[in-house]
């Protein structure tokens, strides 16, 4: 048996190797003379399957199949933020200097710069004991993260010598230790780890901090933990992309990995442009220093589709190991899970739901649980955020994958075609949507923002639901025959619409809100209301109410009040006590 | 190397397999020819050690297993492109049908095109002035979009795309190289020749490229009609530095082709029994517009789809719009009652709009504006529904205002003449002069000091 065999059959991007040959499962391989990039996913002993990363035009049955003898891996080493890769992590810049604007097929580019020198810190000395994770040596990055190369998985060993600070590349060494067996071995500042095994980890922390975004219908109705999962599913146009890009902008993450898989590609170039330009809310640096792009778009071979999610997610992992908090945007799960789809039908799988393979749903459950927040090995603690786009079709929720990513996170935004035709963004429909974190997280709320956060989140989404069932009645029959305690709900419902839930991401001051400003624009809804509804007590028609034009100044809050100024508020309950005196003034 | 392999071992729809070839390579093009006197074209589309199975795009009629002659091309599907293709007429595989001999270059591209890396392209940020409000206003067209107009049988589409180009083309780009790439895939001949007059009667006709698979023309032909359009187009953007705008009519037939010649290969089907490439085929498609960095040329995209049985959940649109960077919907409602054109504002998007729009490219209030139209578009839906249930008159005053607002934004706004070519200005300041019909309170979409500015002009 050998390791390398001969094409036997092309059907796409699938090709058929005949007879037995030594190849793993899961290797990568060398397909033809072009040496397309190919991934061995399927063996038996007449017939050795290969998926290919690259269009496989051109290709000849005969043409050599090389085993790489490893499997399809990533190198993990300084130069991965600020960068841009397609699905097997090659850099599309220097793929664009190679081949120009377009990418033509079976190029050969190195991951990550192998000539760049980086200012390197060691942080071990002769004579250290080392076990896995170990931090040897940091290197400043970007401006905005220090990236702490660690020992490699499974090594354990005795320094033996070290280099003295200095710039290095990441192929040199800067560590030689001794291991148990008495053999030595160098340790350079890059490791490689196979995609599709989580790197492993001490242990997993439960969810306890969230995950701030800046938006309120996130933060403040369906929050998500640090470590937590959480799907936004919509049809086309609902803002899928926009609200990723939100939370990429905002949250408080260290560390963003943005996959664009199987999705447009403008929308790469936008991000790569705008965050470029945009500033890290907390550091003042570019954000693009905090971020990396995983760019497979629609029209790029399907099957590094499938492979760019897993991409993402090692290199996040291997940025939770130093201690970071990194947030995965995967836009959309749901071309991977057609890429899967694709890939299952060419190998004539049996179809289960929709033509969708019955595995599905457990790749789905594995994507979703490398996600956490977790004990590193070295001891520090750092988090994955999973954040995943499901793109339903005709946006019905009821399909395979929808309804398995739904078991799967606990966190659901869902988003809603009507509100999106009427422009409310973020379109997520706040009675489908659902948080499981709200009760693990309501502990840091009560610490961190007020003891009366949670409280207050409920009686806004308590209101909500109200004016959902009256909706239905003023559907039937029209609003103005209803008691004005229920117009009291209708009105306050809508600045809680208006006013709260819908946020301008183009609004200089709206599109990233404080949870301080979230949580006190909630007390000035809720004193509102509570005001109202003395006055409708008293028996005040709420046409009274309306005409003096608070509900709306309320609603402008959010334009009004900018982030840096929030003593402003204050006011806000002043007017409303001016209100009520004027109201009972002019009816008495 | 030109053996030529006599026979075929079996024929299945627009399949033909051919056992015994030496050499071949995966998506090559080979060449028939049946009875000695006619010739075909098709493409290897996958491949058994030496069975071919082959695609043959004039279909398989009169080829039997005797009588075809077949050879290999050694290259995969190429077209001949040249400056001097504007102003002609080809066959939906690039052969020209006009008489005029063939295109005098020896300059071939590969039709399958690369995908474009996305470090090199450019984000679009032109607009492209169309003079028709419901798209200027409310979804504009950006210079380097693809922007697909959903519609269903019989409604317009046919003359909305023919203003655009018409509109677009005589805009104040004229002065730049502008030029029209059209490919019609299995389109009815009437549509084919309403294009072929409309350009004519413009005066861009020598701007114009045209591709015609029409209704009759063999099915599989379909399949790469709109790679030889696109091929095209980016040769003359990128390499020849036009702004090129591609209309591709219909591209339901194209998938309905996909659909065909998937099911002779006896592939497992996905949805409708579409094969679940679908997505994978389109975006081929639809990711070949943009701008990139190194050329000053462009393609925009305005691909029109008819949606079988009106249902935009449909494979076809639903898979497109996943795709495309927003879409125009044609409601027959509106169009019953004479509005033309009949733009569905609420279910249409113009994704690149945000970042084309606004001072610097059309006015300040121009996103605000449009927002708050959407809004109180939307509104106009609630408030005839429930006049529908309890009767106009018991509608509460507001309510009545909406209606009488949706009725004139309905005539006045998206309504206009076939002729009628608006300037961005008279477009948004109509949508203001609609926006007085409701009270100020109403407008919640409109930052406070934009309001000011403008409502009480």
């Amino acid at each position: 048996m050998n390791n390398s065999g001969t094409i036997y059959g092309i059907n796409g991007p699938v090709i058929y190797l005949k007879g037995e040959t030594a190849l793993k499962m899961s290797e990568m391989v060398h397909v033809g003379d072009e040496k397309l990039v190919g991934e061995v996913i399927s063996l038996d002993s007449q017939t050795t399957t290969i998926q290919v990363y690259e269009e496989t035009g051109g290709l000849r049955p005969g043409e050599t199949v090389e085993s790489t003898g490893a499997a399809v891996s990533v190198t993990l080493a300084p130069g991965i933020l600020n960068n841009i890769f397609d699905g097997i992590e090659r850099p599309l810049e220097m793929i664009a200097q190679e081949g120009g604007a377009f990418i033509s097929r079976g190029v050969s580019v190195d991951s990550l710069d192998k000539t760049r020198k980086w200012e390197t810190h060691l942080t071990v000395k002769v004579g250290d004991r080392l076990t896995p994770g170990t931090i040897i040596a940091e290197v400043p990055e970007t401006r905005a993260i220090l990236h702490k190369c660690m020992v490699p998985p499974d090594v354990y060993g005795q320094v033996v010598s070290v280099v003295p600070d200095g710039e290095y590349t990441i192929d040199e060494t800067l560590v030689v230790i001794e291991l148990r067996d008495g053999s030595k071995k160098e340790l350079t500042m890059t490791q490689q780890w196979p995609i599709r095994v989580p790197r492993p980890v001490h242990h997993r922390y439960s969810a306890s901090v969230p995950l701030v975004t800046g938006q309120r219908i996130i933060d403040t109705m369906f929050p998500i933990a640090k470590g937590g999962t959480a799907a936004i599913p919509g049809g086309f146009g609902t803002g899928k992309t926009m609200t990723q890009h939100q939370i990429a902008k905002w949250s408080d993450a260290d560390i963003i990995v943005y996959i664009g898989c199987g999705e447009r590609g403008n929308e790469m170039t936008q991000v790569l442009e705008e965050f470029g330009e945009l500033e890290d809310p907390k550091t003042g640096n570019p954000l693009m220093d905090r971020t990396v792009l995983i760019a497979n778009t629609s029209n790029m071979p399907v099957a590094a589709r499938e492979a760019s999610i897993y991409t993402g997610l090692t290199l996040a992992e291997y940025y939770r190991d130093m201690g970071y908090d990194v947030a995965i945007m995967a836009d959309s799960t749901s071309r991977w899970a057609e890429a899967l789809r694709e890939l299952s039908g060419r190998l004539e799988e049996m179809p289960a739901e929709e033509g969708f393979p019955a595995y599905l749903a457990s790749r789905l459950s594995a994507f979703y649980e490398r996600a956490g927040m977790m004990q590193t090995l070295n001891g520090a603690t750092g988090s994955v955020s999973i954040i995943g786009a499901v793109s339903p079709q005709g946006g019905d929720f009821s399909e395979p994958v929808t309804q398995n990513t739904k078991r799967f996170v606990r966190c659901f935004w869902g988003l809603d075609k009507s509100l999106a035709y009427a422009r409310h963004f973020p379109a997520i429909n706040w009675l489908t949507s659902y948080s499981e974190y709200v009760g693990d997280l309501s502990g840091w709320f009560t610490d961190n923002v007020s003891p009366k956060f949670v409280d207050y989140r409920n009686r806004l989404m308590t209101l909500l639901n109200q004016e959902s069932s009256l909706m239905e009645i003023v559907k039937l029959i029209g609003g103005d025959v209803l008691p004005d305690d229920q117009k009291l709900t209708l009105e306050i419902a809508k600045v809680i619409r208006l006013g709260f839930l819908q946020q301008n991401a183009f609004h200089k001051d709206d599109t990233c809100v404080s949870l301080e400003k979230q949580f006190r624009m909630m007390d000035v809804i809720l004193y509102l209301y509570k005001v109202s509804r003395k006055l409708i007590a008293m028996g005040m028609p709420m046409s009274v109410l309306k005409s003096e034009g608070i509900f709306e100044r309320v609603i402008a809050i959010k334009y009004d009040v900018p982030n840096d100024n929030l003593q402003l508020l204050d006011m806000y309950k002043k007017d409303i006590d001016d209100f009520y005196n004027n109201v009972i003034a002019k009816n008495a | 190397m030109a053996i030529e392999y006599l026979g075929l071992s079996s024929i299945n729809g627009p399949l033909v397999i051919l056992e015994g070839v030496q050499d071949a390579f995966f998506d090559e093009i080979v060449e028939f020819v049946v009875d000695g006197n006619t010739r075909k074209m098709g493409r290897i589309v996958e491949l058994y050690e030496d069975k071919a199975v082959i695609q043959v795009f004039e279909g398989t009629e009169n080829m039997s297993l005797v009588n075809t002659h077949t050879k290999l091309s050694g290259h995969p599907m190429e077209v001949a492109v040249s400056p001097e293709m504007l102003g002609r007429t080809f066959n939906g595989i690039g052969q020209p049908i006009d008489g005029l001999g063939p295109v005098n270059t020896e300059y071939r591209k590969n039709v399958n095109g690369l995908p474009l890396n996305p470090v090199k392209r450019e984000y679009p940020r032109n607009y492209i002035n169309t003079g028709i409000s419901a798209i200027d206003g409310l979804t504009t067209l950006i210079r380097g979009q693809k922007l697909p107009i959903f519609s269903g049988n019989g409604l317009p589409h046919d003359q909305l795309a023919a203003q655009i180009v018409k509109q677009a083309s005589l805009g104040g780009d004229s002065d730049e190289d502008f030029a029209i790439v059209f490919g019609a895939m299995g389109v009815k001949h009437d549509v084919a020749e309403f294009f072929q007059k409309t350009f004519d009667e413009s005066g861009v006709a020598d701007h114009v490229c045209m591709f015609l698979n029409l209704a009759n023309d063999p099915v599989v032909e379909r399949l790469i009609t709109p790679r030889v359009a696109l091929t095209v187009a980016e040769y003359l953007a990128f390499e020849q530095n036009m702004h090129i705008l591609v209309i591709l009519t219909d591209m339901t037939s194209f998938a309905e082709a996909l659909r065909e010649v998937s099911s002779s290969k006896g592939e497992i089907p996905s949805r409708k029994g579409y094969p679940g490439y679908l997505y994978s085929e389109l975006a081929t498609i639809y990711e070949r517009a943009g701008i990139i960095e190194e050329a000053n040329g462009s393609v925009t995209q305005l691909p029109i789809l008819t949606m079988p049985n009106d249902d935009i959940t449909h494979p076809i649109p639903d898979l497109t719009g996943y795709i495309t960077e927003g879409q125009i919907v044609l409601d027959r409602s509106l169009y019953g009652q004479s509005i033309y054109p009949p733009i569905s504002i609420l279910p249409s998007l113009s994704r690149l709009m945000k970042d084309g729009i606004g001072e610097g490219y059309t006015r300040e209030d121009h996103q605000d504006l449009a927002n708050q139209l959407f809004s109180s578009y939307a509104k106009v839906g609630e408030a005839r529904n429930l006049a529908s249930v309890i009767g106009e008159d018991e509608l509460s005053p507001i309510d009545k205002k909406y209606l009488e607002f949706g009725k004139e934004f309905e005539n006045r706004y998206i309504g206009q003449g076939p002729a009628e070519n608006r300037t961005v200005i008279e477009t948004l300041d109509l949508g203001w002069e609609l926006l007085r019909l409701l009270p100020k309170e109403e407008l919640d979409r409109i930052d406070t000091k934009i309001i000011d500015k403008y409502y009480k002009e």
